[in-house]
């Protein structure tokens, strides 16, 4: 069992507080993503729960152990852990062949030599890199690197994986196998996985829940995948998870206006007495029209980017983007050109308070 | 970060290990310079400014000053030019046999430069000159064509020598910088002229400046050369003064005390050119040049490229070649002044230096006992220093930093008086005379190789190739032996390497501290030359040469077979 419970964490670095009073629970088995700008603090967190530093505050406990008490100043060493951990720099001994980096651990728990033979092959195989054992990493793509520290992180089998950026020298097309991988690799082997990441599309792909952290080292949100895009508890977890637009509207006696118009808010009126807001929504989620309904807009700007038609619309003072499918575009007539007029609904839409705004920027 | 993790795992071994990294630093190198200030400074038992002046305002002194200023002006000015022109020829034009003629220019590296001085002494030297004699024999010349014992000879000696120091530095950035900066100013309509001036010259300033400062540096302190070429005619700079004071007086206050002041003097001087070399190089010179290799545009010679080439050819063999001969044919005659021919010519004096001579035969065996000791010492002792200052996180480590850089800036005769100081009897402990005195010295010497050598090694393994060792259930222990020390192996070698020749040859720091038992191959050539045993001399000089050609070769098969892999 490698439940990981975060009790009350701070942590300093160079004189700054990096993380301050973080709690956080990961439960047995799942694939837990930390999401979050660089600097925010996630890898330092991640170096905690291995042990390469640790807490001024706080405690940390994997499985039924207490591996960090700052008060009782206890600190168990990385290996004495029981982790495997891939580094964003892979981290291969390059004077070890592929075989010896992957025997490493075995070798130190003194495993018999028929049976190390027999898992690091069955390892090696895991990651798809059998014929490769002779090899130095000199010799080595990347993606082969980082393929050799996974099974290396995997050989003895660990109930807890530790994963820092491991995609993020890779080039897209292996990024993107290489997180399905990963993922078919946790399920089928039940440990706990934590990912660190800046990425989100590899967060949503891989996770099954994410915590969304700020600059500050805070924890903003964790939650499921499809609650962190669909739910965003806030306007830094909205903007945070991809391409947001913004849409300024305006409270006169109990009625909400679009920007400087006349316009009202043709949609569920946002919760509060605030009297300006914002609604946040993101281009996939607008959907441009010729019918009269919803909003009426200004195509200010046409652009034919292939696949898409991308637009730049503006309704009374407040300018947004949208797209639409090329194709679905040529066959419901929405190629539309500049100066045309247009109407605008919205499939999802959030509201946020325009003063917490002003604080984000 | 320490506090906690330090506690668990290895406190008191950090503490350990630095302790005595720090230790060692102090009792090797700062001791003897604290030594060497603390006899500057404080005179009539206070702080004494006015004292040093007065020492420094003493005619002998102020003369030595102003000499070794002269001579590392004179020294940096023409290796410049001359460094920068043979940069710019190998890099940038189409000059036949490019390669070769780079090898060539790096040679000057390995040789001794007491050993070239000793060379052109029998080459020049006014009335037993080789050359000379020659002019004044066949063409009637009244007078010597050329007095080597002058500063103009020894300037241009040191210029032989120095010159790769700037010539290696711009090469370097000439084949780094990125020639679209180049072209973009040729597409803009600049000539070739216009570019070299605005735009390469401009980016390989802080290099050629870089160079330029280490030669200054270099030649400042510089013994061999000034003490072969100079104190015949009474030419004395720094470090040949602090010598003949030190070794006339066997030690009286008063040449202590001038001996300090003129250290002090040096190590000053090397601290604020170390700086400015620092500065320099501090300012950004890799955003323009970046790390990679790229194929520079050349400039066609044409007409040039044969004469340029025959110049060439000229410098290297006037400059590498017939010193080298001559060493070997003077090794062979039986009495120094007699003409190079057949029945004069003979192998007896390397057989009688090798097999027979106690003093030679003694020196060798020195020599080679003391490199290695040395090398091996300041190699372990250095790997463990830079592992603190790269790698560990523990408090107190600021000292260490600063110590280690102190021995970049303390030259060797410095070190040599320091190390008297230190080790004749004052502090409890008299090594004076023996061959342990020389050993200390070598050892603070090169701990500056020995330091920077592994630090760029341990630079290389990054620390989360320890980490994954660690997270794989290794102890601190057997990260360190597991991955750590394979990686560095080859910087450890380098640095032995790096330790052992130059030790092999050493003259400025053993000239001091010899006794007759223990001469090394340096003290053993020169004092063989300044007894009149000129030809025994040359002899010695021709096997120290033979050693250290050959360890070199050695060295560059080596790392070329590492690089080849």
């Amino acid at each position: 069992m490698a439940t990981i419970e975060l009790d009350h964490i701070s942590k300093r670095y160079e004189g700054r507080e990096v993380l301050s009073d973080l709690s956080l629970t990961i439960e047995h088995g799942e694939c837990f993503t930390l999401l979050g700008p660089s600097g925010c603090g996630k890898t330092v967190l991640m170096r905690l729960i291995a042990g390469f530093d640790v807490p001024e505050q706080g405690t940390i406990r994997i499985g039924d152990t207490v591996v960090v008490d700052a008060e009782k100043r206890i600190a168990l060493s990385p290996d004495t852990r029981d982790l495997g951990v891939v580094f964003q720099e892979y981290a291969v001994w390059p004077h070890m062949t592929v075989f010896d980096n992957v025997a490493y651990p075995l070798k130190l728990a003194k495993t018999p030599q028929a049976k190390l033979e027999k898992r690091v092959l069955e390892t090696i195989a895991l990651v798809n890199m059998t014929g490769l054992e002779r090899r130095l990493p000199s010799e080595l793509s990347g993606g082969q690197q980082q393929r050799v520290a996974l099974a290396r992180a995997l050989v003895a089998n660990p109930s807890l994986m530790l994963l820092d950026e491991p995609l993020s020298n890779l080039d897209a097309n292996l990024r993107e196998e290489m997180r399905f991988e990963i993922k078919e690799m946790q399920r089928k082997l039940d440990i706990t996985v934590l990912y660190v990441t800046h990425d989100q599309e590899i967060a949503l792909a891989l996770s099954d829940r994410i915590a969304v952290m700020d600059k500050k080292g805070r924890i903003l949100q964790v939650g499921t995948p499809f609650d962190i895009f669909e739910k965003p508890a806030s306007l830094a977890v909205f903007t945070f998870m991809g391409v947001a637009n913004f849409m300024a509207v305006r409270q006169e006696n109990g009625e909400f206006y679009v920007g400087t118009g006349t316009q009202p808010v043709p949609w569920e009126k946002p919760q509060g007495t605030a009297k300006n807001w914002v609604a946040g929504f993101r281009p996939s989620d607008v959907v441009i029209s010729r019918k009269e309904q919803g909003l009426r807009g200004v195509v200010k700007r046409a652009n034919f980017l292939g696949a898409m038609m991308d637009y730049l619309v503006e309704v009374d003072g407040t300018e947004f983007r949208t797209g639409v499918e090329t194709h679905l575009a040529v066959e419901a007539g929405l190629m539309f050109a500049e100066g045309e007029q247009c109407s605008l609904q919205f499939a999802s839409l959030h509201w946020f308070d325009a003063a917490e705004m002003v604080e984000e920027a | 970060m320490a506090s906690a993790i330090k506690k668990n795992e290895g406190f008191g071994a950090a503490q350990l290990i630095l302790a005595l990294s720090i230790g060692i630093l102090v009792v090797v190198v700062a001791v003897p310079v604290l030594l060497i200030f603390l006899n500057a400074f404080w005179a009539d038992g206070k702080f004494n400014v006015q004292d040093v002046l007065r020492v420094l305002s003493e005619p002998d002194t102020y003369q030595a000053l102003m000499n070794s200023l002269i001579i590392a002006v004179g020294t940096t000015i023409g290796s410049t030019v001359v460094g920068t022109f043979f940069a710019w020829l190998v890099t940038r034009t189409d000059l036949p046999y490019k390669r070769f003629m780079k090898g060539m220019f790096l040679v000057p590296f390995m040789l001794p430069s007491f050993i070239g001085a000793l060379a052109w002494k029998m080459l020049l030297s006014p009335r037993a000159g080789y050359i000379n004699r020659f002019f004044m024999d066949t063409f009637g010349f009244e007078e010597p064509l050329f007095n080597i014992y002058s500063f103009t000879g020894i300037i241009l000696v040191e210029i032989m020598y120095l010159f790769p120091f700037v010539f290696i530095q711009v090469c370097g950035a000439l084949e780094r910088m990125d020639p679209t900066l180049e072209e973009s100013a040729r597409i803009s309509g600049a000539g070739l002229f216009t570019i070299t001036r605005k735009i390469t010259i401009p980016l390989v300033m802080p290099s050629i400046l870089s160079g330029a400062l280490l030669i200054m540096l270099y030649s400042m302190a510089h013994f061999g050369t000034v003490a072969v070429l100079g104190i015949e005619n009474g030419i004395f700079n720094i470090p040949t003064l602090i010598y003949e004071r030190i070794h006339q007086s066997a030690g009286s206050f008063a040449s202590i005390r001038t001996g300090t002041v003129l250290a002090s003097v040096l190590v000053f001087s090397a601290a604020l050119i170390l700086w400015l070399q620092n500065k320099i190089l501090g300012k950004g010179r890799y955003q323009i040049i970046a790390g990679k290799s790229f194929r520079p545009m050349e400039l066609k010679l044409r007409g040039l490229r044969y004469p340029l080439l025959a110049f060439c050819l000229a410098y290297i063999g006037f400059t590498i070649v017939l010193p080298t001969v001559v060493i070997f044919l003077v090794g062979g005659l039986t009495t120094y002044g007699l003409p190079f021919t057949a029945e004069h010519l003979s192998l007896n004096n390397y057989k009688f230096i090798l097999f027979d001579y106690q003093v030679t035969r003694d020196a060798i065996v020195n020599s080679v006992t003391l490199g290695l000791a040395a090398a091996l010492i300041t190699m372990s002792a250095g790997v463990m220093i830079s592992y603190v200052i790269v790698k560990m996180r523990v408090r107190g480590k600021g000292i260490l930093e600063f110590l280690g850089m102190l021995p970049f800036s303390v030259p060797g005769s410095v070190i040599a008086l320091g190390v008297i100081l230190a080790w004749s009897g004052k502090l409890g402990i008299n090594l004076y005379n023996t061959v342990w005195i020389i050993l200390v010295a070598y050892i603070a010497r090169y701990m500056a190789f020995s330091i920077k050598a592994n630090s760029a090694a341990l630079e290389q393994v990054h620390d989360s190739l320890v980490e994954a060792a660690r997270a794989c259930g290794a102890s601190m222990g057997q990260a360190l032996r597991d991955i750590v020390l394979p990686l560095v192996r080859p910087g450890m070698f380098a640095a032995f390497f790096l330790i052992f020749l130059p030790a092999l040859r050493e003259l400025t720091v053993s000239i001091m501290l010899y006794s007759p038992t223990t001469r090394t191959i340096g003290v053993a050539i020169y004092t063989l030359n300044e007894d009149g045993e000129t030809v025994m001399s040359a002899a010695l000089a021709g096997i120290a040469l033979i050693l250290i050609v050959s360890g070199q070769l050695f060295i560059n098969r080596l790392t070329r077979k590492k690089a080849g892999r």
